[in-house]
């Protein structure tokens, strides 16, 4: 942990926009983190921020009754993390847990929806990004949904 | 053509449903020599044949490792034989993961699942010849923590600042601390110079699909990219026709194969 | 392509039962053509005697039936159900036994001393199968060692075929009709002029061999009416396949839809491989006796047709009619040549003739030819 961790407009998710892109995404911005084990997300709660993951990792819970926490899938440096500010109702629908200790921007999710919140308007750069996150995401999904190693039984 | 009856000397479960079992060659003048990738026919007594790769040592013949799942009569056979009884072995047949030519380049090693067994005498080799290759990064996928096989090695190997490791599995309670996630997630936590890397893969045949399109993302050479295939295979020798990937016979040719000639059929379906 | 005349000769019918005799005392056993269960089989044959005389058959997709021709021909037939696979690479075959020990089990190999065999009437296009079954178990990596002994035990008097099956098309494969290689002594049946046989030696003991029965140095006439047997037939071929990039038009074709159609007719029923002179596939078969002191390894031949061909554990790989039709025929006249320099397929027809819903090799490869290219649905 020698080196400092870069800047906001160097972090994967922003990187190669404009200043003034990355200005109009990261109107409210903030510097937080959580000690292991902290609840980052908690599902019910308000969904008021777009997490950039900095350092460290996290892990998207679901607690399944009879079973307890199941960890779905990892998050890590360089990852974005919730996603729930998009659309009404503005709720979480995952645990995520700081499985290392986590540093992060959140960024505040009124501005990134932008003036209106019934009608979203994103800004195109970031709705790109957006989707692309959300592509790649889903590829693992219907990966791991594939059970591979098991597939073979 | 004979397999050759070879004593227990023990066997050690692993998982659930694999364990691994090591026979004894002392009778062998040099042991039981093989290069990382290959496989043997495992003959049970009276129940059939099996191909399992070598997941030795290969700079140590003496002992002769296999690592084995349970999924059928035969292997379920092989389980049952235990310490001090004999399976018969023949082999070791087909073509061997590229070492050499892997020289002086970047190594990322991906396994997923039993596909760590015949890559474990890889990783054995890179360690050994460390100072031959560059950056060596270990990719390991297993469906949960109690999937994962070598858990102590692997441990130890994580430890070793020689190799980068980093282990995933696809689904975790609340007790396991390391990564969740499919395989090809963890590519872009690797350091490796793409055109100069070689990657060596084994697992499910949907899991290596997946990961070579990462690597060709990532700008990873086809011909640099080497499969382990598996197919029903009752002689190793390419008499029997069973393993056939069109123009390929997986025993003789490969079980290793470079992704330059897999991928004209292997996104075909029932090839 | 014409050969000189020296070397050749002329044997009467009494010559042949001769030469034949003559195999048989030197303990050489006839494999030949003879007429059984309604077809001309190659089976063990005493001489002339149980050579299908005056027998011939109509071959079509589907369809084999024996008839008669009034000239008493020793070979006016083109092929029957068998080539001469059985006899090389064993339809069934122990491959070791292994006893039960106090300590684990020991394993005792077979030691066979195969029959030598001289195959009597063999067709081109059944020794250019033989030359191609060679490839797969001789030359590659390793030997099989049964394949091995009973390949060097064999003595081949050669028949360059009078007439073309309904199903052949060795002309298109560059097979035959007329026999190049892998013979002692190559026949030609001359029936206008008086019954008799032009012999080539193919070898020293076939020279011998001629030489010792008292064939006669043949003339230009037999000579040239021997060469006009063989290209009449050349020219009556029953069938043709166009093999231009043969290769590539399969490869570039395994989506096309032409695999579905021939699905809907395939019963997967194996007949077509198992006829075919160039299958090799196997499958073993694990036995013990009851009190499980002694097991035995079988193999026997197993055809890309069955599910369990790429049983994994799990299920099977080709699992639709499609695929394993698909595997066959590419295999057959495509990933044959990457894998043994070759063609699998030799033209001898008897995939069609004895495909019980009459599938066409030849009619696949030309549908698929006329549509190059198509996809599903399109």
């Amino acid at each position: 942990m020698a080196s400092p961790l870069p800047p906001l407009e160097e972090h994967p998710f922003l990187r190669g926009l404009s200043p003034e892109q990355v200005k109009a995404i990261a109107c409210d911005v903030r510097e937080v983190s959580f000690p292991a084990g902290a609840l980052l997300l908690r599902e019910g709660d308000e969904a008021h921020s777009l997490f950039l993951l900095r350092s460290g990792r996290v892990s998207l819970e679901l607690t399944v009754p009879g079973q307890g926490p199941r960890q779905l899938e990892s998050l890590k440096a360089g990852d974005i993390l919730g996603l729930s500010w998009l659309f009404p109702p503005y709720r979480w629908h995952l645990d995520a847990r700081a499985v290392e200790p986590v540093e992060a921007f959140a960024l505040g999710a009124a501005c990134l929806r932008g003036p209106s919140p019934e009608h979203p308007v994103l800004e195109p750069a970031l709705a790109m990004r957006l989707l692309r996150q959300l592509y790649e995401r889903l590829e693992r999904v219907r990966m791991q949904r594939l059970d591979v190693y098991e597939a073979a039984r | 053509m004979m397999p050759e009856p070879l004593r227990v000397r023990s066997l050690r479960r692993e998982t659930a449903d694999t364990f691994t079992v090591s026979l004894d060659v002392s009778d062998r003048p040099g042991g039981f020599p093989f290069q990382p990738g290959q496989f043997n026919m495992l003959y049970a007594f009276g129940v059939g044949e099996v191909a399992i790769s070598i997941s030795g040592d290969p700079a140590r013949p003496g002992e002769l490792l296999h690592t084995i799942r349970t999924v059928g009569s035969v292997t379920e056979a092989l389980r049952r034989v235990g310490r001090g009884g004999r399976m018969g072995v023949r082999g070791p047949y087909g073509r061997p993961w590229p070492l050499e030519q892997a020289r002086g380049l970047d190594v990322v090693v991906v396994a997923g699942g039993l596909g760590l067994a015949p890559l474990r005498s890889a990783i054995l080799h890179l360690l050994r010849h460390r100072e031959a290759y560059g950056r060596v990064s270990v990719l390991v996928g297993a469906r949960t923590p109690e999937g994962l096989l070598y858990r102590r090695e692997l441990d130890r190997w994580r430890a070793d600042p020689r190799l980068k490791v980093l282990v995933t599995v696809d689904q975790a309670g609340p007790e396991w601390k390391g990564h969740v996630g499919v395989v090809p997630a963890l590519l872009r936590d690797v350091e490796m110079e793409p055109s100069r890397t070689v990657a060596l893969m084994c697992g499910p045949e949907v899991m290596m699909r997946f990961t070579v399109r990462e690597l060709e993302r990532q700008g990873v050479p086809d011909s640099r990219i080497h499969l382990s295939l598996e197919r029903n295979m009752k002689c190793a020798v390419g008499f029997c026709g069973h393993c056939q990937l069109v123009p390929l016979f997986v025993c003789k040719d490969g079980p290793v194969l470079s992704y330059d000639r897999l991928r004209p059929f292997i996104n075909l379906r029932e090839v | 392509m014409p050969e000189a005349v020296k070397e050749r000769f002329v044997l009467s019918v009494e010559g042949l039962e001769a030469l034949l005799v003559a195999l048989r005392g030197d303990g050489w056993r006839l494999m030949g053509p003879t007429v059984r269960d309604g077809a001309i089989d190659h089976a063990e044959i005493r001489g002339v005697v149980d050579l299908p005389r005056g027998m011939t058959e109509v071959q079509e997709a589907g369809t084999y039936r024996l008839a008669r021709r009034e000239d008493g021909a020793l070979f006016g037939y083109s092929v029957g159900p068998r080539s001469w696979k059985h006899l090389l690479f064993l339809p069934k075959l122990r491959l070791f036994r292994a006893h039960r020990q106090e300590e684990g089990f020991q394993v005792e190999p077979e030691s066979t001393e195969p029959p030598r065999l001289a195959l009597i009437g063999a067709r081109s296009c059944d020794l250019h199968a033989i030359a191609v079954q060679d490839r797969t178990f001789l030359e590659g990596p390793y030997k099989d060692p049964d394949y091995a002994a009973r390949r060097e035990r064999l003595f081949v008097v050669a028949v360059n075929c009078g007439q073309a099956g309904g199903t052949c098309f060795c002309v298109s494969m560059k097979t035959g009709p007329r026999v190049t290689s892998g013979f002692d002594v190559a026949l030609t049946e001359l029936l206008e002029g008086g019954h008799r046989f032009l012999a080539e030696p193919g070898s020293e003991r076939g020279a011998a061999l001629l030489a010792r029965v008292g064939a006669v140095p043949a003339g230009e006439p037999d000579a040239r009416a021997a060469d006009a047997v063989v290209e009449r037939t050349a020219r009556s071929m029953g069938r043709a396949m166009d093999t231009t990039d043969i290769k590539e038009l399969l490869y570039r074709n395994l989506e096309h839809p032409r695999w579905d159609n021939v699905a809907e007719r395939c019963l997967g029923c194996t007949n077509c491989t198992l006829v075919c002179p160039t299958c090799f596939c196997s499958t073993v078969e694990d036995t013990t006796d009851l009190l499980g002191g002694v097991a035995e390894r079988w193999r026997r031949w197993d055809s890309c047709f069955t599910l369990d061909h790429s049983h994994l554990h799990g299920g099977s790989v080709r699992h639709a009619t499609r695929s394993r039709y698909r595997q066959w025929l590419t295999h057959k006249v495509a990933s044959w040549w990457d894998q043994f320099g070759t063609s699998g397929c030799t033209g001898c027809g008897r995939c069609i003739t004895w495909c019980p819903v009459g599938i066409d090799i030849t009619e696949e490869v030309a549908a698929i030819r006329a549509t190059d290219g198509a996809r599903p649905g399109a």
